[in-house]
């Protein structure tokens, strides 16, 4: 499946590691999409879909990468896992998920997480519910970017 | 006599991938399924939960309902293909139909393995594959207070882990001296044991059941079973999941290469012209063993469909080899593995346990080629990458069964290649969504 998604780039040369990243993802993802009520009173809170790497003055947030070949999509034993023809965004159909963390075995960026209290395979959506991706709207250093490769 | 250019015999994990491989390529040429079950295809791994009463057809299946109709498929449901004629290219069903192809797919998978035993002919002795075992068993639980279940690997486990749920007491008994001998070390193996008796399940190893035994009475129908060692257990059920072979009867009548399983090369072509297999059927290129197996994964099935179906379709595509690689979550403990998990001579092992978290890698040469992780399974993605992608670990390797792993552990030169970092001068960034249309180049 070839097409030119729109995705989020890391910069490591800009990430402060500040998490502000994985804060506002668990916003977005809330019930309330309140910062402080998602973090203070939403049970199971929601985790973040996107993580922060570091290691001494190295770091950098890493979600999906909506491959053009998704292996977890290939790898998925209901079909949960699908690519969506026109935005690339790859999704998981929380109805069909079975929490197998097969797509957590096959993804090669450990960019899937197992969601251990709803049982379900945690990755990012790239927001499609909103205008922006979360992450990119509020990073403080553009330590995230949002783009598009061009051939 | 019915005729397609792609012809497809089976409706699981590779055949679905054949057909959306072939629709990339060519939306036009015929299609026909054939498949001996006579549902859409369904998530074969759960017939546990449908057993459980967890989920009913509509919630297993693996595509939509209009799945077929929407790829212009002609399905061929509940027929058995019983003969195929490589040089006529026609494929025979059961009801005597001929289906003549232009290329053939044999996604057939495996079908149970059943020693021979006095009484299995016995009414409550099942094997455990496909929707209708989850069924016909479904339909006896409320007469079935105590079930027997032959083998302790992963359909083992799984139907034991259904059974359980629905009250029913459980005795597995596995001829090796641990369960899940295949896919996990003895580690694991202890640990998962450990969970699963304390789940009320009772685990004999080292035995096998020599004979079924009727029930008083009703001699017809089962009553237990008698061990190898001359003990009786008694049973109102009795599951035989002692494996799964590749199922070669469709070729034997003709000459095309089979070992184990139908022997393919990386495009996943039989010896015969025209002639593809895939999945649970085939024997192919595993990665780590550097040969061809039979490695009866669904993720491999898929992989190895699409990679057929290209084939089939014109598209020279290859088959990055597979290898073993399971994610088991029974009676609440996660569990993965992947490739040799028991190590051989020459080998390098690396593990660590702590509480309930247990991991251990395989090494070989520097390269990862064996994985066993429990209850802490979140990095296996990235391990298994660097499994498949056969990276020379030796470098890092105290930090594989670190908690601070991740891509950060790799190499600068590893881990830029997998973050795939464009130039920025190549990437188009959007600050605003409704700027798409006149968006400014950065850098």
């Amino acid at each position: 499946m070839m097409m030119k998604t729109r995705k989020v780039y890391p910069r490591p040369e800009y990430c402060m590691a500040c998490h502000l990243c994985e804060v506002h993802c668990v916003a977005a993802h809330s019930k309330s999409r309140d910062l402080v009520k998602a973090f203070k009173r939403e049970s199971p809170k929601p985790m973040p879909r996107l993580h922060v790497e570091e290691s001494g003055p190295m770091s950098f947030a890493l979600g999906c990468r909506h491959c053009d070949e998704p292996l977890c999509v290939y790898s998925c034993l209901t079909g949960a896992l699908s690519k969506d023809a026109k935005t690339g965004i790859v999704s998981v159909d929380s109805e069909k998920c079975i929490g197998c963390w097969t797509c957590v075995i096959a993804c090669p960026y450990g960019a899937i997480a197992p969601d251990p209290a709803r049982k379900k395979a945690n990755k990012c959506d790239l927001c499609f519910h909103l205008e922006k991706p979360a992450c990119v709207a509020n990073c403080p250093n553009e330590a995230l970017v949002w783009g598009e490769v061009n051939a | 006599m019915l005729e397609a250019k792609y012809v497809i015999i089976g409706n699981s994990a590779g055949g679905i991938g054949a057909i959306e491989a072939i629709r990339e390529v060519d939306r036009e040429g015929s299609i026909i399924l054939i498949s001996d079950e006579p549902y859409p295809a369904y998530s074969r791994p759960l017939i546990s939960e449908h057993l459980a009463g967890e989920r009913d057809l509509d919630g297993m299946l693996y595509r939509p309902e209009d799945f077929y109709e929407w790829n212009g498929v002609q399905t061929l449901f509940g027929k058995v293909a019983t003969d195929l004629n490589v040089s006529e290219k026609t494929v025979k069903l059961e009801d005597r139909q001929r289906v003549a192809y232009g290329k053939l797919l044999l996604a057939v998978g495996g079908k149970p393995i059943v020693p021979p035993m006095e009484g299995l002919d016995r009414k409550g002795v099942f094997t455990f594959t496909t929707l209708d075992d989850a069924r016909e068993i479904r339909a006896l639980i409320p007469e079935v207070k105590k079930a027997v279940v032959i083998g302790g690997g992963l359909i083992g486990i799984s139907v034991t882990d259904a059974l359980r749920k629905l009250g029913v007491e459980v005795s597995i008994i596995e001829l090796m001296n641990r369960i899940l001998g295949a896919v996990l070390d003895e580690e694991a193996s202890r640990m998962a044991g450990e969970v699963v008796r304390k789940a009320g399940v009772d685990i004999r190893t080292g035995r096998t059941v020599k004979t079924i035994t009727g029930k008083a009475g009703k001699d017809g129908q089962v009553g237990g079973v008698i061990l190898d060692n001359g003990e009786r257990i008694e049973s109102d059920l009795v599951i035989v999941a002692i494996g799964v072979s590749p199922r070669i009867d469709l070729v034997k009548g003709t000459d095309i290469n089979v070992n184990r399983g139908i022997l393919v090369d990386r495009h996943m072509a039989t010896s015969a012209p025209d002639v593809y297999a895939c999945g649970d059927v085939a024997e192919s290129y595993d990665f780590i063993v550097g040969a061809d197996r039979v490695v009866p994964i669904w993720p491999n099935a898929h992989i190895g469909g699409r990679v057929a179906g290209y084939n089939m379709a014109g598209k020279n595509a290859e088959y990055p080899g597979g290898t073993a690689m399971n994610s088991l979550k029974y009676f609440g403990l996660p569990v993965a593995s992947a490739g040799l998990v028991n190590a051989g001579d020459g080998c390098e092992v690396l593990s660590h346990r702590t509480d309930g978290r247990y991991q251990k890698f395989v090494l070989q040469n520097g390269k990862l080629v064996g994985m066993v992780l429990v209850k802490d399974v979140e990095p296996a993605g990235i391990l298994f990458g660097l499994m498949r992608d056969r990276v020379d670990v030796s470098g890092f390797r105290d930090s594989l069964v670190s908690d601070a792993f991740g891509l950060i552990s790799l190499p600068e030169d590893i881990l830029r290649k997998r973050l795939e970092l464009p130039d920025l001068g190549r990437l188009h960034v959007f600050h605003e969504p409704e700027a798409y249309a006149d968006a400014v180049d950065e850098g």
